[in-house]
């Protein structure tokens, strides 16, 4: 479940803004963490998700506003569409080591968590989309985040990866006690496996839990009126899961609507 | 042994090699071949201002690699140019000033030859010193920023989001890039340099599993590339830097070879 309001937050942005040229990409955003929270930012191409993120995490400078950070706030970062250069050797394993000397139990445990442990000793050039995309997130794993980042994390991955994938962010969660800040520009999923969303069009539109934003006419205009089926969409889709190796299982109705809330 | 200028010269390139080594991985996963080769080409300008100014030759190179570097740093942020036009307008235009330089000095004797393709015979005592000297200082700041700078080479945003400070990382390995040029310099030549920095490191791409064993590994056969140079350039009477980056080309291209009985590592289902 999503922590009190009254929670401190892990990271939160005060009226950021960050500005190309003469042109703001996002003015006057508004947005906090808190740990156990999944805060996911939805918006159009170009609304300004990703720069919003970056400014939080201070991978941009915000030209206005200010981002406050939780003394010592350890981030796990997993980037958008990233490509390794082909002549820099790197397996698996190695990339899980890559900012810091993580032991190797700690390796299998975030590769089994991910379900990618049969992958440990391949070269990361060779796994698919949606394989790399968990190495990723193992990676950002292993540090134990206090806040884990995530720029579309689904990009390259099927509809039935998706899911699972959502589930997997949902289960860290319960199981680090972290923030997650998820950015994602598909609805159907991503609404429902959140605790907070915060809907960007240049400024934050609307925001608040996913039902009460899914209902509001700001979010409405912005996504057409089939953006309104997005929690219905998930939740007729939720009566199984999918395993990394392609397996489906039947959920019991109790547990997947638990997950389904959130 | 060290009055031996043959044992000098391969003292020296030894100790090149075994920096160029990590430094030209990085070269290699970043791209920057032709960055490097700007700054190399700078070291002319180096040189000649060095004579003017009367300074150390090394302390000249230096400076003016080091000055490019940043200023292109500076300049890529600007946006005007494309990062390949500002390579190509930097590159020539200080090879050219730098010779223009040298030979408005009407009253100094300047072996351009050396400077632009090596000269074992001019490698002294004191080369041997700074290059051993700078060489241990290049390999230690590289062993420390290495974390940050591979992270930042696998992604700038990771290494930034998780506070890696990449771009303190980025700027000590300009400099580096600068002390090695201006330590080379007189082994290989200026026009060469960026080959012995590559050309090793990619040789050992495919024996490699991982950054670490290919940094190593270029390192390893930077050295064999130097040796193999060197014996021929004695033998036969070549100059020593093209010597080299010859005998480092046969390397390479022995590497394409098929190797019997091995694989890439191949994904276990």
């Amino acid at each position: 479940m999503a922590p009190p309001d009254s929670a401190p937050a892990l990271i939160r942005a005060h009226g950021i803004g960050v500005r190309r040229g003469d042109r703001w990409l996002v003015r006057q955003v508004d947005v906090a963490v808190r740990r156990g929270e999944i805060v996911t930012l939805i918006g159009p191409n170009g609304s300004g998700k990703s720069t919003t993120a970056k400014a939080l995490v201070g991978i941009v400078q915000p030209d206005e506003g200010r981002v406050e950070r939780a003394a010592s706030l350890r981030l796990g970062y997993v980037p958008q569409r990233i490509q390794i250069d082909p002549t820099l050797p790197m397996t698996v394993r190695r990339l899980m080591r890559l900012t810091g000397p993580y032991p190797e139990h700690e390796i299998d445990i975030v590769l089994e968590q991910v379900g990618i442990a049969h992958l440990k000793t391949a070269p990361v050039h060779g796994l698919s989309g949606g394989e790399f995309q968990r190495a990723l997130l193992a990676r950002a794993l292993i540090r134990k985040p206090d806040l884990m980042v995530l720029d579309e994390p689904v990009q390259g991955v099927d509809f039935a990866g998706e899911i699972a994938l959502y589930e997997l962010i949902g289960d860290i969660r319960d199981r680090l006690d972290c923030g997650v800040l998820l950015i994602s520009h598909d609805l159907h999923i991503v609404m429902a496996a959140t605790d907070t969303v915060v809907c960007l069009n240049g400024h934050v539109c609307c925001h608040g839990p996913p039902s009460s934003v899914a209902e509001s006419p700001e979010y409405r205009a912005l996504f057409g009126s089939d953006a309104a089926h997005a929690l219905a969409v998930y939740r007729h889709h939720h009566d199984h899961a999918h395993l990394p190796d392609g397996r489906v299982v039947s959920l019991a109705p109790g547990q997947a609507e638990d997950r389904g809330a959130g | 042994m060290l009055d031996d200028f043959f044992a000098r010269a391969l003292i020296a390139g030894a100790g090149v090699a075994l920096m160029a080594g990590p430094l030209g991985c990085f070269i290699i996963w970043r791209r920057m071949a032709y960055f490097g080769d700007t700054m190399a080409h700078s070291a002319l300008l180096g040189v000649a201002l060095a004579l003017l100014l009367e300074v150390d030759l090394i302390v000249g190179v230096f400076s003016v690699a080091a000055t490019i570097s940043i200023a292109l740093m500076f300049l890529q942020r600007q946006g005007m140019l494309s990062t390949d036009s500002l390579l190509g307008i930097l590159a020539h235009s200080t090879l050219a000033l730098g010779l223009v330089i040298v030979s408005l000095m009407a009253w100094v004797r300047v072996d351009l030859l050396g400077y632009l393709f090596g000269d074992i015979l001019a490698v002294s005592r004191t080369d041997l010193i700074a290059i051993y000297v700078g060489g241990a200082v290049v390999l230690a700041a590289l062993a420390v920023i290495w974390r940050s700078l591979l992270t930042a080479t696998v992604n700038g945003e990771i290494a930034q989001a998780e506070g890696l400070h990449p771009e303190r990382s980025r700027l000590i390995f300009m400099l580096l890039m600068a002390t090695i040029i201006a330590i080379s310099m007189k082994i290989v030549g200026i026009l060469l340099i960026t080959s012995l920095l590559i050309i090793p490191a990619a040789t050992a791409r495919r024996f490699a599993a991982s950054p670490e064993q290919m940094a190593v590994l270029a390192s390893v056969l930077g050295v064999v590339a130097v040796l193999l140079g060197l014996v021929g350039s004695l033998k036969l009477d070549t100059p020593s830097g093209p010597s080299i980056v010859v005998a480092a080309l046969v390397l390479f291209l022995l590497s394409l070879l098929r190797l019997p009985g091995r694989q890439r590592s191949g994904v276990a289902s």
